[in-house]
């Protein structure tokens, strides 16, 4: 037994850590936000030359291979850098999908476009989740019409949509097929999530059925747990940091209690998320009977911890944590939004209980 | 990442298991605060036979002798706790002096006294609060001085769990006075039953006196008793504080009482509605699930980060300050699913098990403040885990 990461998975992570650093700044993230989509593309090609879209895509379809743990790490990065990137469904969600059944054409088709960066695929199961008002997809024949919303990575032209009608995953091209994507602004403008109207769309059935659909948001769970993960520790290391510079009453105020508190409460609450974390992330290639509960409560803590430490960290800062001068709020804003898509924690406990046979 | 266990793991998880199977009508129930029974000793003296009790503890001090291998600790702490069949022994003797006389002992003092101590033939008590001397334990003012062979010790402890039953302490007492703080202390090891030791019992909240008040006078230890250097008990004492901060904190026990929890909760009905129904319940036990959940992954990292020797320092900081704290939340809960008969505390008809749950809540706040505050915990994790300096001394009256 070894429950730590390997030495690949250190340097997985330190490598693309070195290529955000390079690339990424509070300053170009004010720009983006300000609709510059410039950051949006040179990102996106850094993440696309350095061959990652296709982390979890099997070789024999241009990919690496490698599994939701190393995904996970990857999304904790991104959440670190707060990287306006599409991940989570572009790069864990869809291939989990597609390669569910092992069917040969879908993946075939889409999966080399995927891992090479020609395409994106956007993922679309807020609705499945938990639907609002009239909101979803109706199947008339092989054509589906409806409009979904809180669609994931479907800021860059996506080729393909995967949502679900009728309880299957369905794949639905975009070129000529009648479909709209508009991006809905959130308080998260590192992070696009888009509107989808699909006006008799031609839609293919992703098999699998309802547990291709439920394994697809599990591991899509998983990424944003790391994403909030990553947003989670940057936010308290910049805190401490700050607090180490940041002078009153003649005395750096890291060295008040008060403070030094609130930052030992915010680490001890997030260091075990990081084993977790690796459990649930581990879990999913490899201890398939926990797999769909540790994707629940990895999404779910890391959400409260996550709001926690959002707050907590940015009252360290002081007023400065308030202004846009620092920053700080576009990780604030990125975990608010993390904490909702995909299920906000009460719906994902109540799925967790459910798994575990309590009776709601 | 790899939570396969080697076949090795697999075999000896079976032999576990059948030793379990074999004798588990010998272990008894689980122990009282009391001095270990017959019963008791057998059992003890059968684990460590069989190298579930005192396993890494070398052969010619009376243990099992085995190499360490975490693992295979963890494994022996999981079928037990599976079975509900209680462990080795685990006073303050055990875990505490015991890992502390190996590192630093004499070699008369490993032979007079490890043997004894694991077998349950010798009963310890810790000596190390004061009643000035709390979280500041390094001001402590207990004095011995040399009067011929021996040590002459004055003072007062207080905390002391086990006082009444000990036949021994150890203890930390000031042989230098005028050094600095750090530097004027040292280990020794007390007979309990020596003239001068006036035990008092310590009435705590729960209604019991978990701890007793320890008055010394004129008390004579011999000098050979001291463990480590004069000077240099402060040393000592941190060694056996290490063992001390991995015990509180355990998340086994957590996960225990989660387990416990969940029974209650499909047994206990309100208005003819289980309580595992209750959605709001269910929310507050998935909120205590995945915190339990993290701290036992968190200690599988500790456990390979120990073996491998990987820096894993800020995943043990928090051990302690997290565990209580969740061990504290649990009892909260299992009180609040009880209700009205969450509060009865003594024999009633009525009672479903809350006298239990009341007397942990209460003993569990104990062990929040006690063996290190939570506040000094965030210290240490601030500053040992964050780098954020120390609080500068407070000048009061023109006196630091």
């Amino acid at each position: 037994m070894e429950f730590a990461l390997s030495e690949e998975q250190g340097i997985l992570s330190d490598s693309i850590k070195k290529m955000f650093d390079e690339n990424i700044s509070v300053d170009n993230l004010r720009e983006h936000s300000k609709g510059d989509k410039s950051l949006r593309k040179t990102i996106r090609r850094s993440i696309v030359d350095m061959g990652l879209p296709g982390l979890m895509i099997p070789e024999e379809y241009g990919g690496s291979g490698l599994g939701v743990l190393e995904a996970s790490l990857v999304a904790e990065q991104l959440g670190s850098y707060a990287v306006p990137s599409p991940w989570v469904g572009n790069s864990i969600m869809a291939p989990t999908a597609i390669l569910f059944e092992k069917d040969y054409h879908l993946a075939e088709k889409w999966l080399p476009l995927i891992a090479s960066g020609e395409i994106t695929a956007c993922i679309s199961l807020s609705e499945v989740i938990g639907k609002r008002g009239d909101l979803g997809l109706t199947a008339n024949g092989d054509k589906v019409s409806g409009i979904n919303i809180f669609g994931i990575d479907g800021e860059l032209d996506p080729a393909i949509i995967i949502t679900a009608v009728d309880n299957n995953l369905i794949l639905i091209e975009t070129d000529n097929n009648g479909v709209e994507i508009n991006e809905i602004p959130t308080i998260d403008s590192t992070r696009p999530v888009v509107e989808i109207i699909f006006d008799s769309s031609n839609y293919q059935i992703i098999p699998g059925g309802k547990e291709v659909i439920q394994k697809t948001i599990d591991v899509g769970r998983i990424g944003l747990a790391g994403d909030l993960l990553g947003a989670s520790q940057n936010m308290l290391n910049k805190a401490v940091e700050y607090s180490l510079e940041r002078k009153q009453f003649e005395r750096v105020i890291g060295s008040f209690q008060a403070v030094k508190h609130m930052c030992a409460e915010m680490a001890a609450d997030l260091e075990p998320c990081r084993s977790l974390m690796w459990y649930a992330a581990y879990s999913q290639d490899f201890i398939s009977d926990e797999a769909n509960l540790l994707a629940c409560h990895a999404k779910a803590h890391l959400s409260e911890v996550g709001q926690d430490i959002a707050r907590t960290s940015t009252q360290v800062f002081g007023g400065m944590g308030f202004t846009d001068l620092l920053g700080m709020h576009y990780w604030f804003k990125r975990i608010g939004l993390s904490r909702q898509i995909l299920g906000g924690p009460e719906r994902v406990r109540k799925e967790a209980a459910l798994i575990q046979g309590f009776e709601i | 990442m790899d939570l396969n266990a080697g076949p090795e793991y697999i075999d000896f998880r079976k032999n576990v298991l059948s030793f379990l199977e074999e004798n588990k009508h010998m272990s008894g129930k689980a122990r009282t605060p009391v001095r270990p029974s017959n019963e008791e000793l057998e059992w003890q003296k059968k684990l460590i036979d069989n190298g579930y009790a005192a396993r890494t503890i070398p052969k010619e001090y009376g243990g099992y002798g085995a190499d360490s291998d975490v693992l295979k600790s963890r494994i022996i702490a999981e079928e037990f706790s599976r079975a509900n069949i209680p462990m080795g022994m685990a006073n303050q003797g055990i875990s505490m002096l015991v890992p502390t006389l190996l590192e630093l002992g004499s070699d008369d003092q490993k032979n007079d006294w490890i043997s004894k101590t694991i077998s349950g033939e010798v009963i310890w008590c810790q000596g190390y609060s004061e009643p000035g001397s709390g979280s500041d334990l390094a001001s402590l003012q207990t004095k011995a001085i040399v009067d011929g062979d021996d040590f002459v010790i004055n003072g007062q402890k207080i905390w002391t769990s086990g006082a009444q039953m000990s036949d021994m302490m150890f203890c930390l007492v000031r042989t230098e006075p005028d050094a600095p703080k750090h530097k004027g202390i040292s280990y020794v090891l007390i007979d309990m039953n020596s003239p001068g030791i006036e035990v008092r019992p310590l009435m705590t909240m729960t209604g019991h006196a978990e701890f007793n008040e320890v008055f010394f006078t004129d008390v004579r230890v011999p000098k050979n008793q001291i463990v480590g250097k004069r000077g240099e008990g402060w040393h000592v004492a941190n060694a056996t504080l290490t063992h001390e901060r991995g015990m509180l904190g355990d998340p086994n026990q957590s996960a225990t009482r989660l387990n416990e929890i969940i029974e209650l909760m499909q047994q206990e009905t309100i208005n003819g509605e289980k309580l595992i129904n209750n959605p709001v319940h269910l929310d507050r036990l998935m909120r205590l699930q995945a915190r339990v959940l993290s701290m036992s992954f968190n200690s599988l990292r500790l456990l390979t980060a120990s073996h491998k020797k990987l820096d894993a320092k800020m995943a043990k900081l928090i051990v302690k300050l997290n565990g209580c704290q969740l061990n504290h939340d649990l009892a909260g809960f299992a009180i609040d699913l009880l209700g009205e008969l969450g509060t009865i505390y003594g024999k009633s008809n009525h009672d479903h098990g809350s006298g239990k749950w009341q007397w942990k809540y209460m003993f569990d706040l104990g062990l929040i403040i006690g063996g290190g505050t939570a506040q000094i915990q965030k210290n240490i994790i601030s500053e040992a885990g964050l780098g954020m300096p120390r609080e500068p001394k407070a000048i009061i009256n023109g006196k630091k």
